[in-house]
Order: structure tokens, then sequence, then C-alpha cells
């Protein structure tokens, strides 16, 4: 299982990069569209749990995704309102949403525990991955100081995720 | 007008005489930090919880003592009841981490 999940991190980590290691770092339209991308990616998983998850612990994460995400979300597009910045799609947003709608179907032939578990542990990954993309290539790239501010608030956020996924993860074993 | 300032003084003044009066300790939460990060209370005080950000936040005892929810936005109020060396958490964010100071 360790191994599966690292490399499911291995895999999301080359998404994320290929994009970005084209030379040219990724513009503020750019990261404005990838970091909205990652937020609805992690509240479509989290809809899809909350009508199969039978864990009272795991519905209970996926509630508090869709309504954290949202939250960073609607404070994205304020942002990006107010800087008069239109979000720009790339191949890092498309590979995510081509890899995150693979998953969901994979996770849709799952029913009950198996499904608790799957989801909670891709939630672990994901969560890992978003965070080194945002720690070692977004924050860095952005420009605007508004955008770096709200991508660290994220990266706090999605931390917090993270160790929360982990322990929800611990507590199905 | 000077009815006004000697009601003031008289509340000056009671305030003063009353020695053991339950005091308000505000801890805030905003941008996933608790502050401040340590700080100290006595048994009766009342913590007056901020919450300054979007996100909802709980402020959760590890030894169980207390559970408070804050919704966005939103503060909250708690008595201390027991002495001890409180760490609390977020349960949404396990990473915001902060000990409070019960003195007796």
């Amino acid at each position: 299982m360790f191994i599966r999940c690292s490399a499911a991190i291995a895999t999301i980590a080359l998404l994320i990069s290929p994009a970005l290691a084209q030379g040219a770092k990724p513009s503020d339209p750019q990261i404005a569209h990838i970091a909205y991308t990652a937020g609805v990616i992690d509240i479509n998983a989290a809809k899809q749990a909350m009508k199969k998850a039978k864990n009272k612990d795991v519905k209970a994460f996926a509630q508090d995704m869709v309504r954290d995400h949202e939250a960073v979300n609607k404070q994205a597009l304020a942002l990006v309102k107010k800087l008069n910045v239109t979000p720009e799609d790339n191949d890092t947003s498309r590979t995510l949403s081509k890899q995150a709608s693979d998953k969901l179907a994979e996770l849709d032939k799952l029913s009950g525990a198996a499904f608790d578990k799957a989801y909670v542990e891709n939630e672990v990954a994901y969560h890992k991955a978003v965070n080194g993309a945002l720690e070692t290539q977004l924050i860095p790239s952005a420009n605007n100081a508004e955008l770096k501010g709200l991508l660290q608030t994220g990266l706090k956020i999605f931390q917090g995720h993270q160790q929360h996924a982990e322990h929800v993860a611990a507590e199905l074993k | 007008m000077p009815g006004r300032l000697l009601a003031m003084t008289a509340i000056l003044l009671a305030a003063m005489l009353v020695p053991a009066r339950a005091a308000t300790v505000q801890i805030s939460m905003e941008n996933l930090e608790i502050s401040p990060a340590e700080v100290s209370a006595k048994v009766g005080d009342t913590i007056e919880w901020i919450n300054k950000d979007v996100f909802a936040h709980t402020a959760t005892a590890r030894n169980g003592d207390f559970d408070v929810n804050l919704p966005a936005k939103k503060s909250a109020t708690s008595v201390v009841k027991k002495a001890g060396t409180v760490e609390y958490y977020c349960r949404y964010h396990p990473n915001m981490k902060a000990t409070l100071k019960i003195e007796p």
C-alpha cells in the first residue's frame, strides 16, 4: 500500500512538473488556474464520497473538503477579479483534470469499506502532491504578492487536510 | 455630566475592589494560525475564541476537556473549569496547535 501511495504521489508530481519544467515558470494567470483546478478536483472527489462513503468519519471528512475548498476557491475568484486577471488554462491543469476524472471513474467502481479506504488514501496522496507543487513550484513562481499570500494560506489549509486525511486513514485500519 | 463621571468612578472603584474577578482571555485564529500560541488563564476565566478565517475551525483539547466549534468568521466563548496545561488543536486542520495554561 505504501508503494502504491508513493507511486500515486510520484505520478501526480510528474504530472504537475512537465508543463512547468519546459523552461518558463508558470505565469500568475496559469498559477491561478492550476490552484483553482486543484480545488475543483478535490470538491468533485468529495461530492462523490458524500454519496458513496459508508463510514461517518469519511463522510464528515468529505464535507470538510467541500466546505474548505469552496471557501478557498471563492477567495481565489474574488482575487483574480480584483487583480483583473483571467485564469489561463494550461497543460498542468488539463493533465490534472484528466487524471482526476480517471480517478473518479476508478473509485466509482468501488463500494462500502473498499471505497472509503481508497478515497481517503487518495486524499492523502493528492494533498501531499498538491502541497509539494505549491511549495516548490507555484508559490516560488507567483509574482503578485496577494496571489502568493493566498497560495501560502492554501498550503497551510491543505497541509491540515493532509494530516486530517492521514488521521482518518489510520482510523480505518 | 458630573453624575456620569461619578458613576464611572464608582464602576472603576468597584472593579478594583473585587480582586478575584474572572477575566476574559482572547484567542484568535487567523490564516490558520492560533494566537497567542501559548497563553495563561485562571480557573473561572472566560476564553473568547475568535475565528477570523473564512474557514471553520475547532478548538479541541487533546485531553477531552473542551471542544469548541467555530464556524467561519464567528466567535464563541467557553469558561475554563480545570487547572492544568492543555494542548489543543483544530480537528479540521490538525496542523493548527496551541497551548492553554490554566492556573488554579
